[in-house]
């Protein structure tokens, strides 16, 4: 059932939704991509708190009663109930691991997901919830022709944003200075005095904050519910593995691959269109295996 | 000395697994339908939690996609059965090729890269797979999946299927033990712990890894084949990583670096899932959970933490002995 005909207005717009989309995968991806560049961790809890942060999300909105005012708050405070609970489980389990091998580590982060992905049930219960986005962001306007959502232009505002924060905060501050080191030698910054265990925490809970954050921007624009924690870590560690494993910027890169293929998949084959994004995944980790930009590994 | 030792430890556990045998044997007559069912299931989960072992326990590959050769051995029967009109005992033969075929392509492609990446590409290759499964309705059902599917009629019963699963079996954990066993085994486990050793002697180290990967590939396959026997039924669930994880569990569980440990781990999960998903809806927390305590003060495996307690008496044994 191949789509027969579409127009270039069609084309473009379908492309922008396929960016807006590459936006939200990306403030995920980075950082999945964070924590594995420091901690050498491929956190599969991330996905559970991408859950919590988009449940989190429903709930404070509607504790502001759906106001706009109340819409930007939540963006603020449901990444900060999805940074304290990675805070937790870091200081009081994941701490007394980093000694272990690898596979120890994502076992413990898978079962970490398991223990999340039931709280979140447990909470929330089974039902689909949504998030309403304020008037502002609301309805559709005109570009090329065709209706495109406001809210996912306000996405491919945000996106860039995060971007140039986390860029900033790696290579400006202090804080990212000392984990990029960690990243490289976590013995020789130890014996410069510093604490690694609390980098190595702050760093996860950094990384687990964008996670919560995209589950937030994430909330209007789909319906929340349980098993979305399933689809987005698989997504988020190909892209970060065709990005190439702990760099931010091939995180980038591997979410518009990932969201564009997507998006004109639809176009094009609808029935099929889940298949694109795995074959680009596929084609990209052929040519380039370890990653298309360079890998802090 | 070692291979007195090592002759020794197989006999030691040849009582024991014959008794285990026997009561299988006779207990279907003896409990319930339900139990059988379950201990066909256990049979089942065991077979691919050991065919996943040879490849990360004994091969120290990072195959974090193991699900998708079971899933592809229990489509390729239930397709064959369900759109062809070929003799049934083909698919059951077909089944269990085409996993290892699935292994072989996917891990052409896999072994030239190590460790992390090899695990991610075949995460990607897997999930390209269980993508097209889960939506090609007019082939494979979608995520439907198939239902209904024909079984031979000696099969009908519940007791023969036990039967029938137990020889399987059997068949397969003897073939496997032979495998480890072997030169190949013993290069494949010396691979794991030194890959540049190894190929600085002349030892073909992706070759051997292939070869692991495939035979461990086909074994899910027939673990596949088994599971549509018992349940008559696919869906697209079986290729999703989320069971590779659990899979991968397992090994853990029962301990990875025993031969026996994943058999046991697919047991406890079967059974963690069956029980203690009859009193609550919340059977992952507590999975997870018993996750956690494992890593934290197993982190051997139950089967790894018994053979730890009881090695200086087996020493000894072997040494007086």
């Amino acid at each position: 059932m191949l789509a027969q005909s579409f127009s270039f207005a069609d084309l473009a717009s379908q492309v922008l939704v396929g960016l807006s989309r590459a936006m939200i995968l990306f403030i995920v991806c980075s950082g999945l991509s964070f924590v594995l560049g420091v901690l050498r961790v491929p956190n599969v809890a991330h996905g559970a708190l991408y859950m919590i942060g988009a449940f989190s999300a429903y709930s404070i909105s509607l504790l502001f009663g759906n106001s706009t005012i109340g819409f930007w708050l939540t963006l603020f405070l449901a990444p900060l109930v999805v940074a304290l609970v990675s805070l937790i489980a870091e200081r009081a389990l994941f701490c007394h691991l980093y000694q272990r091998e690898h596979l120890m580590l994502l076992l413990f982060t898978f079962a970490l997901s398991l223990i999340l992905g039931d709280l979140v049930k447990l909470v929330w219960g089974a039902t689909y919830r949504s998030v309403v986005a304020p008037a502002v962001l609301r309805g559709s306007i005109p570009i090329f022709g065709s209706a495109f959502p406001r809210y996912n232009l306000f996405l491919l505002l945000v996106g860039p944003l995060v971007a140039v924060g986390l860029w900033l905060f790696v290579n400006k501050t202090k804080m990212g200075k000392i984990s990029r080191a960690a990243a490289v030698d976590r013995e020789m910054v130890g014996a410069l005095g510093i604490n690694v265990s609390w980098v190595f925490a702050t760093a996860f809970v950094i990384g687990c904050y964008l996670a919560g954050l995209g589950g937030a921007l994430v909330a209007p624009t789909i319906s929340i519910t349980l098993g979305m924690d399933h689809n987005i870590i698989i997504e988020a560690f190909l892209i970060v593995t065709i990005g190439g494993l702990g760099n931010i910027w091939g995180a980038l890169v591997g979410s518009l691959i990932f969201g564009v293929t997507q998006a004109l998949g639809v176009l094009f084959w609808p029935q099929f269109a889940i298949v694109f994004p795995y074959t680009a995944v596929v084609i990209v980790l052929l040519l380039r295996p370890t990653g298309l930009l360079k890998s802090v590994w | 000395m070692f291979r007195g030792a090592a002759k020794l430890v197989s006999r030691q556990w040849l009582w024991p697994a014959a008794g285990i045998l026997i009561i299988l044997l006779i207990l279907p007559p003896l409990v319930p339908r339900f139990y059988v069912y379950i201990l066909s299931l256990i049979f089942v989960t065991a077979l691919l939690a050991m065919s996943l072992n040879l490849a990360i326990g004994y091969g120290g590959l990072f195959q974090f996609h193991h699900g998708v050769f079971y899933g592809v051995g229990a489509y390729t029967l239930a397709l064959m059965l369900t759109k062809t009109s070929l003799p049934m005992w083909i698919g059951y033969i077909a089944g269990p090729i085409a996993a290892a075929l699935a292994g072989l392509i996917i891990g052409w492609f896999c072994v030239r890269l190590s460790q992390l990446y090899f695990g991610m590409l075949q995460i990607s290759l897997g999930s390209l797979i269980w993508a097209i499964v889960f939506r090609w309705y007019d082939f494979t059902g979608g995520d439907d999946g198939l239902h209904g599917i024909p079984r031979p009629s000696i099969l009908s019963s519940a007791h023969n299927t036990y039967y029938f699963i137990l020889l399987v079996l059997v068949i397969c954990l003897v073939a496997l033990y032979i495998i480890v066993k072997s030169p190949f085994g013993a290069t494949l486990q010396a691979i794991r712990d030194n890959p540049q050793r190894c190929a600085a002697v002349g030892i073909n180290v992706r070759r051997h890894q292939l070869v692991a990967i495939v035979i461990a590939t086909f074994f899910a396959g027939i673990a596949g084949v088994l599971f549509v026997v018992l349940e008559r039924s696919v869906f697209p669930s079986l290729l999703f990583w989320t069971l590779s994880l659990e899979i991968f569990i397992m090994c853990l569980l029962g301990g990875w670096f025993t031969f026996a440990g994943p058999m046991l781990g697919g047991a406890i999960m079967v059974a963690l899932r069956t029980f203690v998903g009859k009193y609550t809806e919340y059977w992952t927390l507590i999975l997870g959970v018993i996750l956690i305590l494992l890593i934290f003060f197993l982190p051997e495996g139950v089967m790894g933490y018994f053979l730890e307690k009881f090695k200086p008496q087996i020493k000894e044994a072997a040494e007086g002995g």
